[in-house]
């Protein structure tokens, strides 16, 4: 378990998920690699496509675990849907219960660090506690 | 007892029902919703039928985990991972067994709602699909027609509750008055059940159905019309 932890966004938009993949990267210094985004449905409308999350899943997956993060609704129901009975994401992977954006900053910055699953999801739920007022 | 075959017959029934009323769905859920329901479930029973016919799985409950996979798959929306998971859960309790008894089937579709419930953290009142299958589970001892006239009730008595979960849970009090999405698709899929396993639709035919409930059970396909 010496690689890093696979992050895994999940929004109902293509666009959002990758650019908060790409903004979460940037945020956290560039190098970071282990990053998919799973957004949006296969004829590219707004939902949720629970075979693009499997496969996001495996391709950020190096044996540390896969983080992922969901936006709402459909999406979170997916992905806890995938982990409840199913045999399509990696073992170790787990949903964070944290913010999206915020989230995904928090997560690849522990990440890219060496920070461990357990402590990535830490990370990712502090998002929480940040008040904006 | 219940084979392979039965729940085969059971999804592509259901699948039939979903496509003639797909437009209903839709339009229950532009009241309250996304306007998406019927497209959706649409979509998603096209895939299950797809696949049963193309390659139909030995046991009841493959048949079940093959169905929920799908809908988990090809749905797109909320209702892909619940209806998913409510068929895969059902289909793991029951086994690999090649016939199962009605009551194996009544355990397998409770723990199939259970999973549901779980799943979407919702309980019956909270204007959801539990509100049919829930009362249809429940009733289900009693027979098929018991349960289906069980799931059309709860169904209908979503119009006045308001919702706690989903996106409709967004309006607040202005989903009351509507019935809900999928309140009425989960009654679809149990009377395509009773339909399969022979429940009479007929008032008085069936001994089974309470009268109160006979009025609802009428027809020979459920209507979801308000």
């Amino acid at each position: 378990m010496s690689d890093t932890v696979g992050v895994v966004l999940v929004s109902h938009s293509a666009e959002v998920a990758e650019s908060v993949a790409r903004m979460a990267v940037s945020l956290a210094g560039g190098g970071f690699t282990r990053i998919a985004a799973a957004g949006g449905t296969a004829d590219g409308g707004f939902g949720t496509d629970a075979d693009r999350i499997a496969a996001a899943a495996r391709a950020v997956d190096g044996g540390a675990g896969v983080a992922v993060l969901a936006d709402l609704g459909s999406a979170v129901l997916t992905v806890r849907a995938l982990l409840a009975d199913g045999d399509e994401l990696p073992p170790h992977t787990r949903l964070l219960d944290a913010p999206l954006v915020e989230g995904a900053v928090a997560a690849v910055v522990t990440a890219s660090a060496g920070g461990g699953l357990a402590a990535v999801e830490a990370a990712a739920a502090d998002a929480y506690t940040y008040r904006k007022t | 007892m219940r084979d392979a075959d039965f729940f085969c017959r059971w999804l592509l029934a259901a699948a039939a029902s979903i496509e003639r009323e797909a437009d209903r769905l839709t339009e229950l859920d532009s009241a309250i919703g996304d306007a998406d329901h019927g497209v959706n479930m649409r979509r998603g029973f096209a895939a299950v039928a797809e696949a049963l016919r193309s390659g139909p799985p030995d046991t009841p409950g493959a048949v079940l985990v093959l169905a929920g996979r799908q809908l988990i798959s090809r749905v797109g929306g909320a209702s892909g991972p619940l209806y998913g998971t409510l068929l895969r859960a059902a289909g793991k309790a029951l086994g690999e067994a090649a016939e199962v008894s009605d009551e194996a089937v009544r355990e397998a579709l409770a723990a199939g709602v259970a999973a549901v419930g779980r799943l979407g953290g919702a309980v019956p009142g909270d204007k959801t699909m539990l509100d049919a299958l829930t009362p249809a589970v429940a009733a289900l001892g009693e027979g098929y027609g018991a349960a289906r006239a069980a799931a059309q009730e709860g169904a209908l008595a979503t119009v006045p509750l308001r919702a706690r979960k989903g996106r409709a849970s967004y309006l607040g009090a202005r989903s009351v008055g509507h019935r809900d999405p999928g309140a009425t698709s989960s009654a679809l899929l149990v009377a395509a059940l009773a339909e399969v396993a022979g429940a009479c639709v007929s008032p008085g035919d069936d001994p089974r159905t309470p009268s109160p409930d006979k009025q609802v059970a009428r027809g020979d396909r459920t209507d979801i019309a308000e």
